[in-house]
């Protein structure tokens, strides 16, 4: 496929990118594998050609989109932002994409809509973990309307300069920095509209341990693990750690979401 | 056949199974150097030398239900087995204070006290201390076969727990170390099912056997 490329934005960081080489080689995707080499051993079985996204629920124009209608190449952005996984490791990617507003805007949200909920695509086999019970497949994962509307979410189709690597969610992801990497659904084949909070994978699976805003934050420990500090990827074997930043910070964006909320309660 | 394996068995120095245990930790540095570790170097390290304790961790307990059920008698490595066990697990806490928690002490304190993951696996190290310290002839002279025999059953303790450490550690139920702590709980009770070499023991002139 032809390179992309995508307007810089004001929302990028100026940190170092990690190199294209760790983002596609250091991955969750458990539809592939649970292992972090699995995806990029074994994603490349998955078709994404051709695909569409089912977009609906409470929309006006509910229906089958292509990803080229959801994300056309004069309207894709480069948006370079922090990942961190609640494994406390995280890196910076070069996302190129377009603002899931947009892509809501497209299909019209009725004003009764409150949450966004989507699915990634279900094939056993092409995608050879869905043969296991590790979760609950499809997996499936949700934003409040406000989370969703926000400016820093993105729908993601590319990394660098590339069509999305099958291994990092081709060929449409979501992206939403300030909250852990499992809440960043990939391979998109469904959005629906709703006014009942979404069905959440992980959340589904332990809810003591993953909640549905999973927003990053120092403060709230995994019950397994503490999540104060974080590696960063690349930083070699005495790279040492880092704070891990509330909202991976992007505080001062998204903090007024969540005000007054208990975030030890609602994690 | 057994007779041959238990000869050839007995001809092997005991080093050499030392220089196979550090194969290894050989292949890692080499790795380390050559850049063969892939993304993440640090999470490789500690997981080799992790993986790599509780393989040498289990062949120690495999030691006597194997002699016992087979009369295949590795006895004379078992110590060189233990020790191996014991410098990798070494090894893995070390990676683990330098490389992963770079030397955060307030962190590495309060994460041992508060996760059962990191509590298992130090606890098991911290029974394990004792054992290593005491393998030599020296300590059984001192301590008595009685007394050192009964201080090396702590590795039934710390067997199980390190499983449970690995297990702790990982998002969802995890399958391999969910078949390794299958193992220790089958050496273990081994153990127990099959108290002395089979055949072999039965009191003189014991109870007829009831057909």
């Amino acid at each position: 496929a032809a390179a992309l490329t995508g307007k810089a934005s004001p929302l990028s960081t100026d940190e170092k990118p990690n190199s294209f080489e760790e983002i596609t080689n250091y991955n969750n995707f458990y539809e592939f594998g649970t292992g972090k080499e699995d995806p990029a051993r074994y994603a490349d079985a998955m078709t994404i050609d051709p695909w569409s996204i089912e977009i609906g629920g409470m929309v006006e124009r509910p229906g089958s989109y292509g990803v080229e209608d959801l994300a056309p190449d004069n309207a894709l952005e480069e948006r370079i932002y922090r990942l961190r996984c609640v494994e406390a490791w995280s890196m910076v990617i070069p996302w190129i994409g377009v603002p899931l507003s947009s892509v809501l805007n497209k299909a019209g949200v009725q004003p009764s809509a409150r949450f966004v909920s989507f699915e990634t695509l279900m094939r056993p086999e092409e995608m050879r973990g869905q043969s296991y019970p590790i979760l609950k497949w499809p997996y499936r994962e949700g934003l409040r309307m406000d989370e969703a509307m926000h400016p820093l979410t993105i729908l993601a189709t590319g990394l660098y300069s590339d069509p999305m690597p099958k291994q990092n969610g081709a060929p449409i992801r979501l992206v939403v920095p300030w909250k852990y990497g499992f809440k960043s659904i990939k391979s998109i084949v469904r959005i629906t509209l709703t006014d009942k909070q979404p069905f959440a994978t992980w959340q589904d699976t332990a809810p003591s341990e993953y909640g549905f805003y999973a927003n990053v934050n120092p403060e709230v420990d995994h019950p397994r693990w503490s999540q104060a500090t974080e590696r960063r990827i690349g930083s070699g074997l005495f790279g040492g750690r880092q704070e891990t930043l509330k909202f991976n910070g992007y505080g001062e964006q998204v903090a007024s979401l969540y005000a007054g909320m208990d975030l030890t309660k609602n994690y | 056949m057994k007779r041959q394996l238990n000869d050839t068995l007995r001809r092997l120095p005991v080093w050499a199974v030392w220089m196979g245990g550090l194969i290894p930790l050989c292949l890692l540095v080499w790795d380390i150097f050559t850049g063969g570790l892939g993304v993440e170097p640090v999470r490789d390290v500690e997981h080799r030398l992790g993986r790599t304790a509780l393989y040498f961790l289990i062949a120690s307990l495999a030691v006597t239900p194997l002699v016992r059920i087979a009369g295949i008698s590795l006895m004379k490595f078992r110590r060189a087995l233990g020790l191996l066990c014991f410098t990798y697990a070494g090894l893995h806490l070390l990676s683990w204070v330098t490389m992963d928690m770079a030397f955060l002490w307030s962190q590495m304190v309060k994460d041992v006290l508060k996760r059962p993951y990191l509590l298992f696996g130090m606890s098991a190290l911290l029974l394990l201390l004792p054992l290593a310290i005491t393998s030599n002839n020296l300590s059984i002279r001192r301590m008595g076969g009685q007394a050192w025999r009964k201080l090396h059953k702590l590795v039934y303790i710390a067997a199980p727990l390190v499983a449970l450490h690995w297990i702790w550690a990982l998002k969802t139920f995890p399958v391999t170390p969910g078949f390794w702590l299958i193992v220790i709980l089958t050496l273990l009770g081994l153990r127990v099912a099959i108290p002395r070499p089979l055949g072999r023991g039965k009191p003189k002139g014991g109870l007829k056997e009831v057909s």
